[in-house]
């Protein structure tokens, strides 16, 4: 065979190509970020508003979670969580009186890299929210508005031009984190291209593969993101 | 909890944590000249180097440490020793080892996020203390390295505490190419000792020790350049 030829017959979608490989991790890969991303800000939702109107035992223990989190590396975190969760998991089952279950591996990965982001995220939603002008919520208040509409028509619409710089580095940033989930064995993209560069012993090309995979997914969400935040700043002054 | 284990391990633990100290000051220092390089190139005129110094930082900054160290270890790794001269010379027995590999994806992955804060700042930096540079007659490189430079470095000095706290936080992934940092020693006693979470507590009670003192070595340094408000 000759050569350049073959080895671009490796990236084929069917076998013997390992494209369909690759394709398959770097659809777990969005799957994974994108249900860590929104349990991550479901997190953060409920921490950002625990921390900031919550009573003293809530707010310190949320202290204590974004502060762990963020101070420990997110490779220890996975591991730890990984073993933790799903056998702390065992346990409480067995302690109810039912058999241990095989904890899927998609849900654990998405469980653990989400309780990472809302770590993140509840920081992020803080400093939007703290950066609403108090008379903007008075004003509501003084309107009679209940919490709930409150929220929803007057904080949620400004915080989230401040927050969205902020969601969008976290995006970016889970994309990058879930490749750490490889180390626990489940094969997103990064453990694709391991498994297809270790099969052919053509890791520049499987390596390259996956790197060219993850910019277009980064490159992409940047330009999503930042349309999105020119469509929330929209009826905003310019700055300068 | 049992942590009796640490007694017949410290010598791997802490071999295991100067790696990663050692890692991590490397990454750092050699990366922040790369990125000021980086940042130069992305502020200069010069077109073609503008353009390369943005791409890099695009593919270091877009893509995961772990698939750039992967790519360096596995896939730069194994032509290396078909370079011609190289296997002979002294400089093999250290480009042999995961950590030079490590080594060299975290300083070049350090450099481009730093790059990229570098650039801010140096955009940041009032027009009007450029030009009087300009007009007190030096030359471009001597404002660039007296005026523009120094500047732009000191806004950047509180987000750099963060950067470097970031970069201490992806050392640990070194491990996934057989160096025995810090995480890779908790990882060897996990293995022998079939503990499972007692190693990886002391790791990471480590790591915020670590990140705590970054963080006051940082205060301190930033109280000691005098700025005025």
């Amino acid at each position: 065979m000759n050569s350049s030829n073959s080895i671009f017959q490796l990236l084929y979608i069917s076998p013997p190509g390992w494209g369909g490989v690759l394709l398959t991790g770097a659809l777990a890969t969005l799957f994974i970020s994108a249900g860590a991303y929104l349990l991550g800000m479901i997190l953060g939702l409920v921490g950002a508003l625990g921390k900031l109107s919550g009573p003293r035992p809530i707010r310190f223990t949320l202290n204590v979670y974004t502060t762990v989190v963020r101070a420990v590396p997110e490779l220890v975190m996975i591991v730890a969580l990984f073993y933790a969760g799903t056998s702390g998991l065992n346990h409480v089952l067995s302690l109810a009186g039912m058999g241990p279950i095989e904890v899927n591996g998609l849900v654990a990965a998405i469980a653990v890299l989400g309780f990472v982001q809302g770590a993140y995220m509840t920081e992020v939603i803080r400093g939007a929210i703290l950066s609403i002008p108090v008379g903007q919520v008075e004003a509501a208040k003084a309107f009679g508005m209940r919490p709930t509409m409150r929220f929803r028509r007057i904080v949620l619409p400004s915080l989230l031009p401040n927050a969205l710089p902020g969601f969008a580095n976290l995006w970016l940033s889970v994309i990058k984190d879930s490749a750490l989930i490889a180390v626990v064995g489940y094969q997103e993209l990064a453990l694709a291209a391991r498994v297809a560069a270790s099969n052919t012993k053509q890791y520049m090309l499987f390596f390259l593969a996956a790197a060219a995979i993850y910019l277009a997914i980064t490159i992409t969400s940047n330009l999503l993101f930042s349309a999105i935040e020119m469509y929330f700043r929209r009826g905003q002054r310019p700055v300068n | 909890m049992d942590f009796s284990w640490i007694v017949s391990y410290r010598e791997l633990l802490l071999h295991g944590a100067l790696l990663t100290c050692l890692l991590l000051v490397i990454s750092v220092t050699v990366g922040f000249w790369i990125a000021v390089l980086l940042a130069v190139a992305q502020v200069g005129r010069n077109p073609v180097l503008k353009y390369a110094a943005k791409s890099y930082c695009t593919f270091f900054r877009g893509t995961p440490l772990l698939i750039q160290l992967w790519l360096i270890y596995y896939g730069l790794g194994s032509y290396l020793p078909h370079i011609p001269g190289l296997r002979g010379s002294f400089l093999w027995p250290i480009m042999r080892e995961g950590v030079f590999f490590a080594g060299v994806a975290l300083t070049l992955n350090f450099a481009a996020y730093q790059g990229e804060i570098l650039r801010g700042t140096l955009l940041a930096v009032p027009k009007g203390e450029l030009e009087a540079a300009k007009a007190a007659g030096m030359p471009p490189f001597m404002v660039l390295r007296r005026i523009w430079l120094p500047r732009a470095i000191r806004i950047g000095l509180p987000t750099l505490a963060g950067e470097i706290i970031l970069q201490l936080k992806a050392t640990p992934i070194v491990f996934s190419v057989t160096v025995m940092d810090l995480y890779g020693a908790a990882y060897k006693i996990r293995q022998d000792t079939l503990l499972v979470y007692e190693p990886l507590i002391l790791v990471a009670a480590f790591y915020v020790a670590l990140t705590f003192l970054i963080t006051q070595a940082f205060q301190r340094l930033e109280n000691a350049v005098p700025t005025r408000r």
